[in-house]
């Protein structure tokens, strides 16, 4: 910089150095106690904030964006002033002047020092190598990401909280995972030994190696990889990368230089105001040492925010205050919950404890009493953090236990466990700690008008920081709701204030069949996507007319809109009904020809079928065609409907089978092929006991006994697998198809929108007994409408695609592109395992490049 | 409007980009309440994909909406097999691969501002409709 030349220095009444969460939620607080004061912002990173605590969702698909917790248009917005990359190189507290390594200068009436901490990298000899990394912010991950794409085997260094979080990321990044602790045991600070042992287990069963009680004595050139550690004990570890995860310290360094108080082991040293030992200069977050303690967690750091801000606003006036912080926490490390509450480790005097532990299972539970036993002063939860709010109320507002205090964490057999109910929570209870929210503030929002969760939270911001609340969040909400005698909504979308079940009444009753009617007559606005397949659906399972009818297409989902199920590339995949996986060799000849004629790639399904893909829409009719002509129909995979009823051979082949499994199967998958419904159904029947078509995870499940055949209801495989219940046994062949007409007419009229047999099961009052009554025992006096409902349905099967190449008009929207012949451009195949795949995007460079296969030129069409 | 005659003198335009009102398709290849694909004329070798969507306003009356077809989030020319409907008063249409909506109006993404369609004026004259593009 050109000496000749003075600086100008930017007059800011409050200068914050920082602009981590808390600096950020501190400029936030200040802005909002007060409009007009200038406030400045000097981020020593590259962007704005950004959300640490999910830092590592970085790995499983997150964006630098998704983490962001600000944007310069809301800051500006805010009229708060910021630099980027600026960092600070001088304080002088006389002249009350910063100056940052880029040459800018600021003049500050107050000062906040939002510096945050740094991770602590042990001095062990080779820790400096380039794949030595450690994990703080957004630039770390970066290098994380480029040094795992180089490496097979990673190594975390520490195994506390946020050892185990980098540990999930190098997981997540593909590596063969190992974590290194010099302690006996992970978590050694928020988890007791027993709780440490069970984690540790639970870590190793998903596949990351634990290392305790090892101390690196130096990091050199490995032989089977890049690096090796040599440890005290003088075992080693080899791997590719290091990430050090050991801890924090305060970055103090400036405050330290500049002559502020410092604690003995690093921190600045604060008062209950943030205050330090310059009148004008606070100290917030994980820089700040308040009695001796440094605050590494995201809720106390908000505190101290607020505090800071409140006293530069209020001075002497101000009401909030910083008085240290729980320290409890909940989270979830690579899927297993862990809690930790108060005196976890019971240090306490005179404390006891009660402790739970469910070895196949891996759940750890033990809560910490005071003496008399009638107060919560710890916990540790691991495997199952469920009771963790409860725990935590308890513990944070002095609620008197119940008789039995175990009573809080053993399992509950039979009765429901006693969980702390809304109201017994005291008004000043916490609710949200990140965010500081009462149940009082709660009460008082929805007082003021909120009706409703996500009001509540965009008013009261509670549950918008860590997210650990949300479940008690809804709770409390719920039971204000429900004590003013506000229904709980269960609107499906903003353009009909109903639930789908309230929807297919409507429609029932007043005969509507299209959806111009049912949203000018029970809804408002155009329709959604959410709303439209909903009405689809119900139009079909009440009165089944051709899916696209003029009237009923811009309802579909582009699946039933194009019959198919579209795939990453926009093109269809081919499903034929192939009913209980029996097909003969003909049927078989043809589907492999057409596969090969239209250079389908093949799959033999989940389901007993076979599904083709990468079939361009343009091809559909004529793959369709040839298929009809060759004897198949429509499989109906593309729809929440029908899709196969699995089944074995059964008796007659079988050694052991006791009926016609396979009869059973395909009469079923006939019957009930078509029927539109909330979500998809599946079926299976097996010959005998030995459950070989694995009926009991099916929505429909019948298994043969000597006698007829028990029918099993609402199990699932999927994401949250259910074992059907076992609905009514040893039933004739026409007892079982009039259940299981019921059953599912049943589904299709009370269900919520995507709602499986299982959630629906699950979520019915009086669950199997309830259903029970109602289909064999007519309880509702229904069952002549459920049945006449599905007659419906049966009578009016057609195969959609026949219909559809039969009618010129929906033949029509097998078009790519309605003014030329030629294909989606984008589409791209490559070869794999003497199959076509999708080509990737950089699979896709190259074949652009190639001469000659340029995409074919534009022939639009002559116009009439 | 002839054969031959597939351009329209462009209208003033007073920046930067030149456009043109370009015959695209016939009126009837349009769907009520629902979408269709068509291409546009380009220089360059990559097709220029539209999607164009027509939403019935009154018994008498609809709204035709042109945005492109790339879908930049899911990256594939999808956009037109979307559902339309909308949100608040915005006219959108719900991306078929992850559901994504876009404004029909200036192709703007409602959950994610970095992503964004190209949004095009249209109108139909005699029974074709005509979009405004920009010209190389």
């Amino acid at each position: 910089m050109n000496t000749s030349q003075q600086t100008v220095i930017k007059e800011v009444d409050v200068l914050v150095i920082g602009n981590g969460m808390v600096g950020h939620h501190f400029a936030e607080k200040l802005r909002e106690l007060s409009e007009q004061r200038s406030i400045h912002v000097l981020s020593g990173e590259s962007r704005l904030a950004y959300d640490r605590v999910h830092l590592s969702e970085f790995f499983s698909g997150k964006s630098a964006e998704d983490l962001a917790l600000t944007t310069d248009a809301n800051y500006q917005a805010r009229n708060i002033g910021f630099d980027l990359n600026a960092w600070v190189v001088d304080i002088n507290r006389d002249s009350k002047k910063v100056s940052t390594g880029s040459g800018a200068a600021y003049h500050y009436n107050k000062l906040v020092l939002a510096t945050g901490s740094f991770p602590f990298v042990p001095p062990i000899p080779g820790n400096q190598s380039e794949h030595c990394l450690v994990y703080r912010t957004i630039d770390d991950l970066h290098a994380i990401k480029a040094s795992a794409e180089v490496s097979k085997v990673g190594v975390v260094v520490g195994g506390g909280l946020l050892g185990l979080e980098a540990a999930n990321a190098l997981k997540e990044a593909g590596l063969t995972t190992h974590v290194v602790e010099f302690a006996p045991q992970l978590m050694a600070v928020q988890l007791d030994q027993d709780g440490g042992r069970v984690l540790r287990d639970k870590i190793t069963s998903l596949g990351v190696t634990v290392h305790t009680e090892k101390a690196t004595k130096v990091i050199e050139a490995g032989q089977e990889c890049r690096y090796r550690m040599c440890f005290a004990d003088g075992s080693f570890l080899e791997t590719d990368m290091i990430l050090f995860s050991a801890g924090i310290r305060p970055s103090d360094a400036l405050a330290k230089e500049f002559d502020l108080a410092i604690g003995e082991r690093g921190g600045i040293i604060i008062d209950n105001h943030c205050l330090t030992s310059d009148a004008n200069i606070y100290a917030i977050g994980e820089c700040a040492l308040w009695q001796q303690r440094i605050f590494g967690l995201v809720a106390p750091g908000y505190t101290m925010a607020r505090a800071a801000a409140d006293h530069i606003v209020n001075a002497e006036q101000a009401t909030t205050t910083f008085t240290g912080a729980d320290m409890s926490t909940k989270l979830k490390l690579m899927g297993v919950e862990v809690g930790s509450i108060g005196d976890a480790h019971a240090k306490q005097s005179n404390v006891q404890s009660y402790t739970y532990e469910n070895q196949p299972e891996g759940i750890y539970k033990k809560i910490v009493v005071e003496p008399q036993q009638k107060l919560l002063v710890g916990a540790v939860l691991v495997g199952d953090t469920s009771q963790y709010d409860t725990l935590l109320q308890y513990a944070l507002n002095g609620i008197e236990l119940p008789e039995f205090p175990e009573s809080l964490i053993l399992p509950s057999v039979g009765d429901v466990a006693p969980a702390l109910g809304a109201d017994a929570l005291p008004d000043a209870a916490v609710i949200c700690s990140c965010h500081n929210v009462t149940k009082s503030d709660i009460v008082a929002s929805i007082e003021n008008g909120n009706k409703g969760l996500s009001e509540v939270k965009s008013c009261t911001k509670a549950s918008s920081g860590c997210g650990g609340c949300a479940a008690l969040l809804k709770n409390v909400v719920d039971h204000e709701l429900e004590k003013r005698g506000v229904e709980v909504k269960k609107d499906i979308c903003e353009h009909f204030a109903h639930s789908r079940q309230e929807l297919f009444h409507l429609a029932q009753v007043s005969k509507i069949d299209d959806y111009e009617t049912l949203i000018s007559r029970h809804g408002k606005g155009l329709g959604c996507e959410v709303c439209k397949p909903v009405a689809a659906s119900i139009f079909a399972s009440l009165y089944n007319k051709f899916i696209l009818n003029s009237e009923h297409v811009g309802l579909q989902d582009t699946n039933d809109t194009y019959l198919g199920n579209m795939q990453k590339d926009g093109t269809y995949s081919i499903v034929p009904r192939v009913a209980g996986g029996e097909i003969t060799p003909e049927k078989l000849i043809l589907l492999g020809q057409v596969a090969k004629d239209y250079k389908l790639y093949t799959k033999i399904t989940g389901g007993q079928r076979i599904d083709l893909f990468g079939a361009r829409v343009e091809q559909l009719p004529d793959i369709w065609q040839l298929l009809i002509d060759g004897g198949f129909e429509t499989g109906h995979a593309y729809a929440k409907s029908l899709r196969t009823v699995k089944s074995c051979v059964g008796n007659t082949w079988c050694r052991y089978g006791v009926q016609d499994s396979m009869g059973l199967a395909i009469d079923l998958e006939n019957r009930y092929k078509g029927l539109r419904a909330p979500h998809k159904i599946k079926f299976a029947v097996s010959g005998c006991t030995r459950e070989c078509a694995e009926a009991q995870s099916k929505d429909i499940g019948v298994i043969a006994t000597d006698n007829g055949w028990n029918l099993y209801v609402c199990g699932n495989g999927g994401m949250k697998p259910r074992h059907g219940d076992l609905f009514a046994v040893d039933l004739d062949t026409k007892t079982l198809i009039k259940y299981t007409d019921r059953i599912l007419s049943f589904y299709a009229r009370t269900a919520d929108r995507l709602q499986r047999t299982s959630m629906w099961m699950d979520n019915m009052e009086g669950g199997l007994t309830y259903l029970q009554d109602i289909i064999i025992n007519d309880s509702l006096g229904i069952n002549d409408a459920l049945e006449a409902q599905m007659k419906t349905v049966i009578d009016t099967y057609q195969c959609e695609w026949k219909t559809a190449l039969e009618n010129p008009e929906s033949r029509k929207r097998f078009r790519q592109f309605v003014n030329s012949q030629a294909p989606d451009d984008n589409v791209m195949f490559v070869q794999e395992r003497n199959q076509l795949r999708p080509a990737s995007d950089t699979e896709k460079a190259k074949l652009t490049k190639q001469p000659g296969s340029a995409p074919s030129v534009i022939d639009i069409v002559e116009l009439a | 409007m002839t054969n031959n005659s597939t351009e329209i003198e462009p209208q003033e335009e007073p920046i930067i980009r030149h456009f043109k009102w370009i015959a695209i398709c016939k009126e009837s290849d349009l769907v009520v309440n629902s979408g269709i694909c068509a291409l546009a004329p380009t220089q360059t070798p990559k097709q220029q994909q539209l999607a164009i969507f027509t939403q019935q306003i009154s018994r008498q009356n609809s709204q035709t909406y042109v945005v492109s077809n790339w879908d930049p989030i899911g990256k594939a020319n999808v956009i037109s097999r979307g559902i339309i409907g909308s949100i608040d008063e915005q006219i959108v249409v719900s991306s078929p691969l992850y559901k994504q909506h876009f404004s029909l109006v200036n192709g703007h993404c409602i959950e994610d501002s970095l992503h964004r369609l190209e949004a095009y004026e249209s109108r139909i004259e005699n029974g074709v409709l005509l979009v405004k593009l920009p010209t190389e």
